[in-house]
């Protein structure tokens, strides 16, 4: 039963082996899937290309699902899943600048490790901005401590905060992530992409 | 997308399951999902601790941070899962022949516009992923398989904030 880890089945140091090979696993999706290509990341935004809300939105439904089938078939442990706590303000105001981040840079951290690896230099000049920000968050936190500790709502899920079943949840979610996809088709057409 | 454009790269359905499982294999050996931001704080951290060992002590980030991953750099899931993504972008690029170094931008800029943008935008990022506990993968698209509020309201203003923008950034892609 998982998480393996948890468990006991696995020992440290071999979680960290199965950590490199998840991470040749992700890296090798967000390559082959164009991830390495801020152009179509930023696509995103201006209709040209919706890769990314395929692919992203297909893979969080297909984790979604797939966690919710290993509980039910008692393979994975839910109640040991790791889940984000909510800090309302600054889960807002950190995604705000993320985005911010995202339509300047064209990447975020994980597409532009993915990047730099076949060699694009944007992406390092990129990761080379992370770790100016990260450092500034750091040095700087007494700063907006207040606003990175505001509104802790714990760790609440989106089938509890609406008071209605896992399972419904994720069929709406599907339903949306459906709806995208057709509104990304149509973006598509309409906004046709420049080569060059 | 237009027809010949993307025929090099996956379908986006496809690379989406294929991505889903990874993250799916991700939970089920770790308990927790990807993560990429996490990464470059350790190696910020383990920088800082290595330069200026007495400043980490009086920082209390740091300090929380250290307190909740001993061990190190070498003991962190995420270091070790992003080493990977370097191999196996890595692999995916040399099999499709897109290793080649390069500053991709749009013919409107200039090469060196563009790496300045992407620094301001890492800085941004780098920022908003400390803030947000987490960026793309770690807080949004893990936060949404397990169904976390916070990882949807980040996950929306990401998106949110990015398509609010992009008017004005519009030189720098069409």
């Amino acid at each position: 039963m998982g998480p393996l880890v948890v468990y006991d089945i696995i020992s440290a140091n071999t979680n960290l082996l199965l950590a490199f090979i998840v991470g040749i696993g992700f890296g090798f999706v967000l390559e082959s899937s164009g991830f390495s290509s801020s152009r179509t990341l930023a696509g995103m935004f201006y209709g040209y290309d919706t890769t990314v809300l395929k692919v992203f939105f297909t893979a969080a439904i297909v984790a979604m699902l797939g966690l919710l089938f290993f509980s039910l078939f008692g393979w994975i442990d839910l109640n040991l899943i790791y889940i984000n706590p909510t800090f309302l303000w600054s889960a807002i105001v950190g995604g705000a600048i993320m985005g911010i981040g995202f339509i300047l840079g064209g990447f975020c951290p994980g597409t532009a490790v993915c990047a730099f690896s076949i060699g694009k230099l944007d992406a390092l000049m990129f990761i080379g901005g992370l770790i100016v920000g990260i450092l500034i968050f750091t040095e700087g936190f007494p700063l907006w401590k207040g606003l990175f500790y505001a509104e802790n709502m714990g760790t609440p899920t989106m089938d509890k905060f609406f008071g209605i079943p896992q399972g419904l949840f994720a069929l709406l979610m599907i339903l949306v992530a459906f709806g995208m996809f057709y509104v990304g088709d149509w973006a598509e057409k309409k906004f046709p992409r420049d080569e060059y | 997308m237009s027809k010949n454009s993307n025929k090099k790269y996956w379908n986006p359905y496809m690379g989406g399951v294929l991505l889903g499982l990874v993250l799916l294999a991700a939970f089920y050996v770790s308990g927790r999902g990807l993560g990429a931001s996490g990464a470059v704080k350790s190696a910020v951290v383990t920088g800082v601790q290595t330069v200026a060992p007495s400043h980490i002590e009086s920082n209390e980030y740091y300090q929380k941070y250290n307190k909740s991953h001993p061990g190190g750099p070498l003991h962190n899931w995420l270091v070790w899962e992003m080493l990977g993504v370097i191999v196996g972008g890595f692999v995916s690029g040399a099999m499709s022949g897109r290793l080649k170094w390069k500053v991709e931008h749009s013919p409107k800029i200039t090469s060196k516009t563009r790496l300045i943008f992407a620094a301001i935008g890492g800085v941004f990022f780098g920022f908003g992923s400390q803030l947000g506990r987490g960026c793309t993968s770690g807080s949004a698209l893990s936060g949404m398989a397990v169904m976390s509020l916070g990882g949807f309201i980040t996950m929306a203003f990401i998106f949110g904030t990015a398509f609010a923008f992009a008017y004005f950034a519009r030189k720098l892609w069409i």
